[in-house]
């Protein structure tokens, strides 16, 4: 998967499942902040990225990302290592 | 003791997603059931069932408030929207008031089963997702619709099976009446999926006359062969008149008495003694006499024995006058942990209309039915005070009366 169509997943499903406005998307605008997310939120946050991208965040690891850019990284480094 | 009366009501079920569409199909005699094809695919005996399709919230609520949701919630909200729309209750009004919610609810069938399912296919719980919990427990109804509408009264779920929304009200009233609450959301809801009626079904208490849907609810009707399963959602909003009075609330009725009872017998076979004193007390509790009813929607389900019982509990009380009788469940379906509440709905919008619904399909008498005055078609007629029936497995059961607003 090239990394823009991994970035574009990624933008589509934070429109369509956190309802996040598409221009609120900036590299680097903090993620968190952005879509509002609570402790709550990461658990679905998780399933979703099961579901689009076949591999498990643990909690922990949400702890690196600040930023969106920072997210795109952390999936675009995960999808490659699992190629 | 606080007289109690109601303020607001909404509805969100098989015959109509609104008050005045509700209003036409109970005038008109309509039938929200559908042979429902994908449940004879899953092994039901019958695939008959009311049926509403699940709303869409989106943009209505907010992802973290609709996240936790399942059917029996979104029902339930959309039935407590409008009535507290009705009632005049707006976030500012909840903010400065103890608001209370009591609503009937049995079972989350669906969301328990769809996160179980991931579970065994991921091993992982984590996968479920966030909102799974709050979809899946019982109080799923009371959890969600709590914290969207910001109430701050007595808040829980009451589990009393086909009964569960009678018993809310009854509830309310009581907490109202005793002045421990000034106001209360009370109602119920009942999911509308396989998952949730599969063990029902197994107990071969549905309906098989599948060469019309519409005909296959028939209540007191000597030819009928069953239930048939439905749901929705249904509230009504209980305040002290006084409470009312004081904010110029718009005054629907009044709530004069809450009978219950238990059989203390079967768990599934109802007898007529449980009936009989769920009626007594709720006429001593209103403190009227039998011959003041005009209207009673009965429980009668389309059940053999169970429609057979209720026909000799209410004329063993009401036999000296003979109000109205029909069973809206003739149209509806039996909508089980709603059914209590949409039934007090069903019953107020009659009230407010002088008219009584007709018991659909009821074409020949049997012997016990024969005895009762049972609207088979819609007659225009004054109703002044009501009484509504639900009953439920554990022989639990409910009468509650209800009056036209007067001074």
């Amino acid at each position: 998967m090239q990394n823009e169509e991994i970035i574009s997943k990624i933008n589509e499903f934070l429109v369509e499942e956190f309802e996040v406005e598409e221009d609120q998307i900036v590299p680097d605008a903090n993620l968190m902040e952005t879509l509002e997310l609570d402790s709550l939120d990461l658990v679905d946050l998780v399933v979703i990225i099961e579901k689009n991208f076949g591999f498990k965040v643990k909690g922990e690891e949400f702890a690196d990302i600040k930023t969106f850019q920072n997210f795109y990284d952390y999936v675009i480094n995960r999808v490659n290592k699992g190629q | 003791m606080n007289r109690v009366v109601i303020t607001g009501m909404g509805v969100y079920s098989s015959i109509g997603k609104t008050l005045e569409e509700v209003k036409e199909s109970l005038y008109n005699g309509k039938s929200g059931i559908i042979y429902d094809t994908p449940r004879k695919e899953f092994g039901f005996r019958s695939p008959l069932t009311g049926f509403v399709e699940r709303p869409k919230l989106k943009g209505l609520l907010h992802r973290r408030q609709r996240v936790g949701m399942g059917a029996p919630a979104e029902f339930g909200y959309m039935a407590t929207a409008q009535a507290l729309e009705m009632a005049k209750m707006d976030p500012d009004f909840m903010d400065k008031h103890n608001v209370g919610i009591l609503y009937g609810n049995d079972s989350t069938a669906e969301a328990v089963t769809l996160a179980v399912d991931i579970v065994r296919e991921k091993r992982d719980t984590m996968l479920i997702g966030s909102g799974a919990i709050f979809q899946g427990m019982n109080s799923t109804v009371t959890m969600n619709l709590s914290v969207i509408f910001k109430l701050k009264g007595v808040n829980f779920t009451i589990a009393g099976a086909c009964a569960s929304g009678s018993h809310s009200i009854g509830m309310g009233y009581l907490l109202i009446k005793n002045g421990l609450q000034e106001h209360v959301v009370c109602g119920g809801a009942q999911e509308i999926n396989p998952y949730a009626m599969g063990s029902f079904d197994a107990l071969s208490a549905f309906s098989v006359n599948f060469d019309d849907a519409t005909k296959a609810s028939r209540p007191f009707d000597k030819d009928r062969d069953g239930l048939v399963p439905s749901g929705g959602g249904a509230t009504v909003i209980l305040e002290s008149l006084e409470s009312a009075k004081k904010r110029g609330a718009n005054i629907i009725a009044e709530v004069l008495g809450y009978g219950f009872s238990s059989n203390g017998n079967h768990m599934t076979v109802p007898d007529v003694d449980g009936p009989v004193r769920a009626l007594e007390m709720s006429l001593q509790q209103a403190n009227v006499k039998a011959s003041e009813i005009d209207y009673i929607n009965a429980h009668a389900t389309s059940t053999p024995v169970g429609d057979g019982n209720e026909a000799i509990a209410i004329d063993k009380v009401f036999g000296e006058r003979k109000p109205y009788v029909s069973s809206t469940k003739s149209m509806t379906g039996h909508e089980c942990w709603m059914a209590g509440a949409s039934e007090v709905v069903y019953s107020l919008l009659m009230m407010q209309n002088s008219f009584v619904a007709p018991n659909i399909n009821f074409e020949n008498p049997d012997e016990h039915s024969a005895k009762l005055n049972i609207a088979a078609k819609t007659v225009d007629a004054n109703i002044d005070m009501f009484l509504s029936n639900s009953f439920g497995f554990g022989g639990t059961n409910s009468s509650l009366i209800i009056k036209k607003f007067k001074e």
